[in-house]
């Protein structure tokens, strides 16, 4: 018999993974760099959430929780300016895209 | 529950290597800068599910570096990259 | 299951090890190394090697990628591109029969390891509560083993002598330029926004390091990286390398460490050996300051050898 947070946890922790695929999926399908980077950040970003959100009844203690949170921020923050920069290198670099 | 975390984490982890070789594979240079984010992100993701499935919250620390490096290193390209030669950039990219 | 993630982690890693030696372009191969160090610290966390798999992220997925990076910059900068194309195959046959070699007396050492393996293992954690630790990795670098390290980082003081040594005369003394020719904006967005969160998580590194893992190497590592990003964007100068200050918090860890030694022949039992009854206390103030110590060494060892010539 599962719980009911173990039935939370995995559905929120199943559909950050799926949301990871669907960033594999974009990078195959998407036909130039900057929607495939769009396709790269926000889906895995979102996943990472759902996954986080997903582990948070899973933790022994609320500190840990509070980390997990905190290391979502953190990518928020930083994977969010590096695509930018991603995306402005790639824009600098070629005008054909 | 270990074991269903542990498979998602598998499943995280094969998605995040597919998108690997296809960003590694492709023929655009800068989209090989992908590569670091991508393992940023979905590393710290299978890091976070492996720390919860086998009860080691340490793994935890491991995310957080993976996810602060990754930005460092996309930082870290911009050494390198040189003013195009024809002057005709445009300043007002998207933002 | 873990199984299969373990088999799927080692083939991601050998394909990507392959794809970095074979791949023609150059910086594909360095973004490539990058992304095999963040995946090698997967890999050393999935050993339980927690404190491995820390600095394998920070010094592989990190530093040693900007070293390169920087590496490649310049001779980019001094070497036609026709002159970087590949070699033919005589020039690369040896050295590849030389590397495989290599890997096959490495693979068969690996499978010649008895078993079970020998092991100092319960020692080092029978013995830990001496040290006050609770973390054995740090009490085996700082109490068991302290000698090696406090060699390890007197050889990074010499090899960031041997990469200053390298500057003309006139730069001897000046500080080393690292800004790229462009600094996109959200680069100077990172170089604000990072280095609290760095400086933060490098704190908790040192502190958390005593009873769990983590540590200094890691932490200095984190600082380094944060210091780097900092003169990358142009917010801050590198420091001139014959500013005192600078010299001093570089000498500072190892002199500390060896001060400290010196002081346990004298009020314990020799060399490098803590009184028990503040050894957690001088553990801590020796792994503060040589994290200062570090961070200096390997962030100007990024940077590269001075090429500016000292203000007078």
């Amino acid at each position: 018999m599962m719980g009911l947070t173990d039935a939370f946890t995995l559905v929120c922790v199943v559909a950050g993974a799926l949301l990871f695929l669907a960033g594999t999926v974009g990078l195959l399908r998407f036909p130039d760099t900057l929607s495939r980077l769009h396709a790269l950040s926000k889906a895995d970003n979102l996943g990472l959430g759902l996954i986080v959100l997903g582990l948070l009844p899973q933790q022994a203690s609320p500190m840990g929780g509070v980390k997990l949170v905190c290391i979502w921020l953190l990518a928020q923050l930083s994977a969010a300016t590096a695509s930018q920069l991603i995306a402005g290198i790639a824009a600098r670099r070629k005008p054909q895209a | 529950m270990p074991e269903s975390l542990t498979l998602t984490a598998l499943f995280v982890l094969l998605a995040s290597a597919a998108g690997l070789a296809i960003v590694l594979r492709s023929a655009i240079a800068i989209e090989k800068l992908m590569a670091v984010q991508l393992l940023g992100t979905g590393g710290a993701a299978t890091l976070l599910l492996l720390g919860a499935a086998t009860a080691q919250p340490a793994l935890a620390d491991v995310a957080l570096l993976l996810v602060l490096l990754s930005a460092f290193s996309c930082a870290a390209f911009t050494l390198g990259e040189s003013e195009p030669p024809q002057a005709a950039t445009k300043p007002d990219e998207p933002a | 299951m873990s199984l299969v993630f373990d088999i799927a982690l080692v083939a991601g890693l050998i394909a990507l090890a392959l794809h970095v030696v074979v791949t023609r372009d150059g910086r594909g191969a360095i973004l490539a190394f990058i992304a095999f160090g963040l995946l090698l610290g997967i890999g050393w966390a999935r050993l339980a090697s927690v404190d491995v798999a820390l600095t394998e992220t920070a010094i592989g997925g990190g530093l040693t990628g900007m070293l390169l990076l920087r590496a490649h910059a310049h001779l980019a900068r001094e070497i036609a591109p026709e002159a970087m194309v590949r070699a033919e195959p005589r020039r690369w046959l040896a050295p590849a029969i030389a590397c495989g070699l290599v890997t096959l007396a490495l693979g068969a050492i690996v499978l010649a390891f008895p078993r079970p393996a020998p092991s100092l293992a319960h020692q080092a954690i029978a013995s830990l509560e001496t040290t006050g630790l609770g973390n054995p990795v740090t009490a085996v670098l700082l109490a068991y083993r302290a000698i090696d390290t406090l060699l390890e980082k007197i050889v990074l003081i010499l090899a960031l002598v041997g990469v200053w040594s390298l500057s003309r005369d006139a730069a001897w003394g000046g500080a080393s330029q690292l800004r790229p020719a462009i600094i996109p904006e959200p680069l100077v967005f990172l170089a604000r926004v990072l280095p609290p969160f760095g400086v933060l998580i490098a704190v908790y590194q040192v502190w958390v390091g005593a009873d769990l893992p983590g540590g200094t190497f890691q932490a200095g590592t984190i600082l380094a990286a944060m210091a780097l990003l900092v003169m990358l964007a142009g917010l801050r100068p590198a420091p001139p390398t014959q500013a005192r200050a600078l010299r001093l918090m570089l000498a500072g860890g190892p002199a500390l460490f060896v001060l400290v030694g010196f002081l346990g022949v004298a009020v314990a039992q020799g060399f490098l050996s803590y009184p028990e009854a503040i050894a957690k206390p001088l553990i801590v103030g020796i792994e503060a300051a040589l994290t200062l110590s570090i961070a200096g060494t390997l962030a100007l060892l990024v940077a590269g050898p001075p090429d500016r010539a000292p203000a007078p």
